[in-house]
């Protein structure tokens, strides 16, 4: 092949420079400006009015005093529960849309998971207190089938926060799986049956090898979501809710500490970064390979 | 005769209006090589994915090894199969291919991993344990197939068209192979096909069907050469299809005249009654080609023609003719001694064929192709 023209190569990086120039500025103003503030904001104390000296107060305050650290663990243990839940609810409606159901049956499923996600996170949040309150649906039956004896308040607890994340993320576990559940053979099923494996070998050498990166990515979207989510432990948690992100916005909305939300932002990055890189190297794939095949 | 390693007995499957598979009965005796020959949706691969376990029938009996097969789920008959794309696993070694039903059984590592490579040994594919499967070339992945079956030492081993995805030199070799592997393992084999080809090669047993039954049952030589129906003697082999009435009979010859006026004799299969729509087939190669008409044997009905196209094809060499008065398009085959070698397009030739060799079957219908 001759080399290209140099006029040509200038006018193609000309090109894909204003292709890109959207997605970049983003970059740039949303993410990563943004960030080098926030960082700035969190490296710093504040001495005197307009006075500032640079300073780890922020992430020894974080580390000294138990409520921050003991909310930080919590927000991660919950949120890496609501996600294996999440797996555990998506992966057979996954299967069912991909692999039971057909023709219009699967795609109307589909939509079915899909429909909740029209209606905005706090209607649908909102929705949740009308059916769990004390004085709510779920509590009026419990006490007409004579489970309770008087209404029970279903709200406020851990597994209200739960229920509410998973189903917040049901949609993001779902479509990765479809895609990689779509793309498994149904002869690779039907051969290892006929070689004389179990529904449960099966699953376990062919459908969940095969379906790993889906797995890994809906896993990786979810738990994501849940560890940033602020709306739904708030509104079904209520006070003792305790979610991270709850305390962030506390330091920047309430108390006006702009320097210790900053260094919770830091800290909150960290830890979904530390999360997910645990959550390939134990699943033993690469991130760029799971991004690409879902 | 000993248990046959697969009987099939009034087997039926229904789907919706149609009859995918309808009363069928068979029997196919130990260690032999059977072969279903049908056009698409003649409901051979129902046959066998009800004889495999991933279809219920909706009559009928199925026994494997003389056990009857009712309620046995796939994972638990004595029957492995080699799917039409082969579906090998991409997700393990071609060892962990091999070894993949052996662990199902419960064997150990070391016993599983000296049965897998002992087996690949068997097909050729000494060391390849550790590939991955898309390293291997086609032919190599139709072996790797083969011996994750053969490894569980089955009754019976179904093959779904596995040659079908072959390109035709590969399919070409790995059909001698595959017969020769047969005959080494010894195991029954039931294969399914539409090539003709493949099944008159491979084959003990050849199953012509058509429309959820055979059709006829018999050697690649019966079938060749008595074909029991109209449909069997336009599928297996090539064949020049001679529609018309029967107007005379002769003993068991018969005269087929066609709408042109072509006056055709053959051997009649069963019995024409003159009137009768019939169709008379002659093989190409039962015809012979002269440039003079007294060349051609005295008993022969001669026939003039014109050569209409010269069909090269090595060994397989034809021409085809037009048949001077009806202008029937008749093809006859070359003989290798190159006698013909400077046919020309045009030229005028006779050509005729020994009545007793051509056969004609009452009745209009058969397929189109063939």
């Amino acid at each position: 092949m001759p080399d290209p023209q140099p006029q040509s190569v200038w006018q193609r990086r000309f090109v894909l420079t204003w292709l890109l120039a959207p997605a970049l500025l983003w970059l740039l103003l949303l993410i990563i400006l943004p960030h080098v503030d926030l960082a700035v904001l969190s490296l710093r104390q504040r001495v005197a009015p307009h006075v500032y000296n640079p300073s780890l107060l922020q992430f020894r305050t974080f580390f000294t005093e138990p409520l921050y650290w003991q909310v930080f663990v919590r927000t991660a243990i919950i949120s890496a529960l609501a996600t294996a839940l999440t797996l555990l609810v998506a992966f057979p409606a996954a299967w069912v849309i991909t692999k039971v159901a057909r023709g219009r049956a699967s795609s109307l499923l589909f939509v079915v998971c899909l429909i909740p996600f029209w209606v905005s996170e706090t209607v649908r949040a909102l929705g949740w207190l009308i059916l769990l309150r004390e004085s709510g649906v779920l509590p009026a039956l419990l006490v007409k089938l004579r489970l309770t004896a008087m209404p029970v308040e279903l709200l406020y607890h851990d597994a209200t926060i739960l229920v509410g994340l998973v189903y917040t993320s049901l949609l993001f576990m779902v479509v990765p799986l479809v895609n990689s559940l779509e793309s498994l053979d149904n002869a690779l099923i039907e051969a290892a049956y006929n070689l004389g494996a179990n529904g449960f070998a099966i699953l376990r050498h062919i459908v969940i090898p095969h379906a790993a990166p889906g797995i890994t990515a809906g896993c990786i979207i979810v738990f994501m979501l849940t560890l940033g989510n602020y709306l739904t432990p708030t509104l079904l948690g209520g006070k003792n809710s305790q979610w991270f992100t709850e305390l962030i916005y506390t330091q920047f909305i309430v108390r006006f500490n702009w320097e210790q939300g900053a260094a919770f932002g830091f800290l909150l990055l960290g830890l979904s970064t530390a999360m997910v890189a645990v959550g390939l190297r134990l699943s033993g794939q690469r991130f760029v390979d799971v991004m690409r095949r879902t | 005769m000993s248990t046959p390693d697969l009987a099939v007995e009034r087997l039926v499957k229904q789907f919706a209006d149609h009859r995918a598979v309808d009363e069928l009965s068979f029997a196919v005796e130990r260690g032999s090589f059977f072969s279903i020959l049908g056009p698409s949706g003649c409901g051979k691969t129902t046959l066998l994915r009800m004889i495999a376990g991933f279809i219920v029938p909706d009559g009928g009996a199925i026994q494997i090894g003389g056990r009857s097969m009712q309620g046995v789920s796939p994972n638990r008959r004595p029957v492995n199969m080699v799917f039409q794309q082969l579906a090998l696993f991409p997700m393990m070694s071609v060892g962990e291919n091999v070894a993949f039903g052996l662990a199902r059984r419960g064997l150990d590592k070391a016993q599983r991993r000296k049965r897998a490579e002992a087996m690949l040994e068997r097909v050729g594919l000494a060391g390849a344990a550790h590939k991955r499967v898309d390293e291997l070339s086609g032919g190599q992945r139709q072996r790797v197939a083969i011996a994750r079956s053969m490894v569980l030492e089955p009754t019976l081993l179904l093959l779904d068209e596995p040659l079908g995805a072959l390109d035709l030199k590969l399919r070409e070799h790995m059909k001698i192979e595959l017969k020769q592997l047969q005959a080494s393992f010894g195991t029954t084999f039931v294969y399914i096909t539409h090539d003709q080809s493949e099944a008159l090669v491979l084959s003990d047993h050849v199953a012509v069907m058509n429309r959820g039954r055979f059709e006829q049952l018999g050697t690649p030589q019966d079938l060749y050469y008595q074909p029991a129906t109209a449909f069997v003697a336009a599928f297996v082999g090539a064949n020049n299809r001679i529609s018309g009435r029967v107007t005379r009979r002769d003993g068991e010859l018969a005269d087929i005249t066609t709408a042109e006026g072509w006056v055709v004799c053959a051997r009649q299969s069963g019995s024409c009654r003159v009137g009768d729509a019939a169709a008379a087939f002659v093989r190409p190669e039962v015809a012979s080609l002269e440039r003079a008409s007294d060349q051609l044997p005295a008993d022969y009905l001669k026939f003039g023609g014109q050569v209409q196209s010269l069909l090269f094809d090595g060994a397989n060499s034809a021409v085809l003719l037009n048949e001077e008065r009806s202008g029937f398009e008749f093809r006859v085959a070359l003989p290798q001694t190159g006698r013909f070698a400077d046919l020309k397009v045009g030229e005028r030739v006779y050509f005729g064929f020994d009545p007793q060799r051509a056969i004609c079957f009452a009745g209009g219908e058969a397929p189109m192709h063939a």
